[in-house]
């Protein structure tokens, strides 16, 4: 058997292995970075909510970032429509 | 009788089963369809709906239908002779299991990869939907009560586990760190993790651990209650990926390294059976083999728990229709393999009918420890491998498989409290820590309850357990049989078996319902009156969908006026 094929088995044994690993767990493990994903998002936008965080000041830059995820977010919070007047996006 | 005719005849007995019946289910009953978009491609999202090898999901769907309870079973049924127990094993796997893991895949997959409990309320009605989540809320109450018993027991009985069995789950934490904290591949940590593991194993025959009777007041097996409920309140409020993930997928590699290395030591070995194939000499107490066997063989002959993992995540994963086939009839198949091994070890691995008689000298006697012991010495004569090693080896995975559930129960368990709290708009219930509290305590309730100050008569509870599991059984092939009706197809594949398991249910029922009351055990009385309404109301509810149903049928096809 040539080294090539050697490797090619071996990288087909670790993507199942790696798969039988992850499927099972991939929604759990992805809902859990999606909440924390929506806190951060709570952070950099808590201020034109009129909460008032300290650390607006250095997250401001992040905004026009997360402002792409800012629709799914709002709605996905129960929110049909953009909570911040000023800050329309649908 | 050498074990290798059970092991072979059993084996291809399974084998007809898949190459013909599921064959003859797939093509005429369930009529799969290759080209049908499941929802794995109609819906996926990269999470919960993904288009996954049918080789990788039958793997870790068998590794989440098998676990313990398959082993403890047949291990109990045995009592009967090994007659009865294999008979069951064989054509439940074949006729009711098969068919019932293939149809709640298909079912769902049918249904946008909705779960049986969503299509109980759909199919059926909105007051089975209520009656299935009461029936889960009990299996899980009850499977976290007797694993946490018979894990105890086995600390008991054989103190060189505890040592590996506890460091599995340091070895687990470690994996799953790697992995995600670390981006470490796969492969290298589970390979020296699994190695690391045994070596323990090998460690653990020279430092048995046993805690002393008395400490607080409490039997050593009241301790190990304790601490097992402190370890699965703490693990299941852990993030998945920190320890479930590894453990389960630790425990996967367990159970085909289990698997192979019984099959193979039987082949070799060829242990002669010592058990009677009909146990004409049963102990005082033992309970009626009808119905008393088709409840305490649930998994390994047919589970309604295998219904929940089949439309809760298969469904979602499976990338063709035709895939369900291999998946969930081959995946009971697997999980028949499992509880056939379990009744070899239990009946061949002894050396003489009067040692066999010792163990199983009461109902429940013989158990997981008949298994660890017989199954070792088939090990050990077999394979050569050391007897003390393989008795640690053997008690570790059947502790590991009983463990993983119970931390999977009662986070199972504080997901069903939380959304008790939603609907019924009580806030505290939605908390974690307060959800998880009330799991833990109801368990600790029913394992003190049942057995005693010492928890030691846990394992009494086990019948209950599986006219549980056997009702929600019920339930999932209440919901085929009734898609079936409405899609003018042949009913009887499903509605025999419903049938049957509806009425050797409410008949275990009965039956425990006289001897709880005669016993003055009011607790498990209690019980046993709760799982009997509910169980009398499925097969109502059965009836009334069924009429119901027909009666649609007949209209659709009656003379237009």
């Amino acid at each position: 058997m040539s080294p090539s094929k050697i490797g090619g088995i071996w990288q087909t044994v670790q993507e199942l292995a790696t798969e039988f690993y992850t499927a099972p767990y991939r929604g759990t493990i992805a809902r859990a970075k999606r909440d924390e994903d929506d806190l951060f998002m709570l952070f950099i936008f808590s201020e034109m909510m009129g909460v008032p965080n300290p650390a607006t000041y250095y997250t401001l830059e992040l905004q026009p970032i997360l402002m792409e995820q800012f629709h799914e977010w709002h709605t996905r919070m129960g929110m049909e429509h953009s909570p911040l007047d000023h800050f329309k996006c649908c | 009788m050498s074990a290798i005719y059970l092991a072979v005849i059993g084996l291809a007995a399974f084998a007809i089963g898949y190459f013909f019946y599921s064959k003859f289910i797939a093509e005429r009953i369930y009529r799969l369809d290759p080209d049908f978009q499941t929802p794995s491609h109609a819906m996926e999202d990269g999470v919960d709906y993904v288009p996954t090898n049918k080789f990788v999901l039958w793997g870790h769907h068998f590794t989440s239908v098998a676990g313990a309870a398959p082993i403890i079973g047949p291990a109990i049924a045995v009592i009967w002779g090994w007659a009865p127990a294999f008979l069951w094993v064989v054509f439940g796997t074949i006729f009711f299991a098969g068919m019932h893991d293939f149809g709640a895949i298909w079912a769902s997959v049918r249904n946008k990869a909705r779960s049986i409990g969503a299509l109980t309320e759909d199919v059926v009605g909105h007051r089975a939907r209520s009656l299935f989540m009461i029936v889960i809320f009990l299996l899980l109450l009850m499977v976290n009560a007797v694993f946490a018993t018979a894990i105890a027991k086995l600390f008991i009985n054989f103190p060189s586990s505890v040592f590996p069995a506890w460091s599995a789950i340091a070895v687990a934490v470690v994996i799953g760190y790697l992995i995600y904290r670390k981006g470490v591949g796969l492969l290298w940590p589970s390979i020296i993790g699994v190695v690391i593991l045994y070596v323990n194993v090998y460690l653990g025959d020279s430092m048995p651990i046993s805690l002393s009777d008395g400490t607080f007041g409490l039997a050593a097996n009241a301790q190990w209650i304790l601490l097992l409920f402190f370890y699965a309140a703490i693990a299941s409020l852990l993030p998945v990926w920190l320890l479930l993930q590894p453990r389960d997928y630790i425990n996967g590699l367990q159970l085909f390294v289990g698997l192979g290395l019984m099959y193979c030591a039987v082949i070799f070995l060829s242990p002669t059976v010592v058990a009677p194939a009909f146990n004409e000499n049963v102990p005082d107490g033992t309970p009626p083999l009808i119905p008393l066997l088709f409840v305490t063989i649930a998994c390994g002959a047919v589970s309604g728990f295998h219904g929940l993992v089949s439309s809760g995540t298969t469904s979602k994963q499976l990338a063709k229709e035709t895939d369900a086939r291999f998946v969930g009839y081959f995946g009971a198949v697997g999980e028949g393999a499992l509880a056939l091994a379990a009744i070899i070890a239990t009946t061949a691995g002894f050396a003489t009918l009067a040692e066999w008689e010792g163990l199983y000298n009461k109902f429940g006697g013989g158990s997981l420890t008949a298994f660890v012991n017989g199954g070792a010495n088939i090990v050990h004569g077999g394979l050569g491998l050391p007897l003390d090693f393989s008795t640690t080896l053997l008690t570790v995975m059947a502790i590991l498989f009983a463990g993983t559930t119970m931390d999977t129960g009662v986070r199972l368990q504080r997901y069903i409290i939380q959304e008790w709290g939603n609907i019924y708009s009580i806030p505290p219930l939605t908390n974690n820590y307060v959800s998880t509290f009330i799991a833990i305590a109801a368990c600790l309730g029913l394992a003190f309850g049942a057995g005693g100050a010492s928890g030691a008569g846990g394992l009494t509870i086990w019948p209950l357990f599986g006219t549980t599991n056997q009702l929600l059984a019920g339930l999932t092939l209440l919901v085929v049989s009734v898609m079936l009706v409405k899609l003018s197809r042949p009913v009887w594949y499903t509605l025999v078996p419903l049938t049957f398991l509806l009425s050797m249910t409410i008949l275990a029922l009965l039956f425990q319902l006289w001897e709880f009351y005669a016993q003055g055990k009011w607790f498990l009385l209690f019980l046993d009156i709760v799982i009997l309404v509910a169980a009398i109301l499925v097969a109502l509810e059965a009836v009334s969908a069924f009429m119901r149903e027909k009666a649609k049928a007949a209209q659709a096809s009656g003379p237009a006026v």
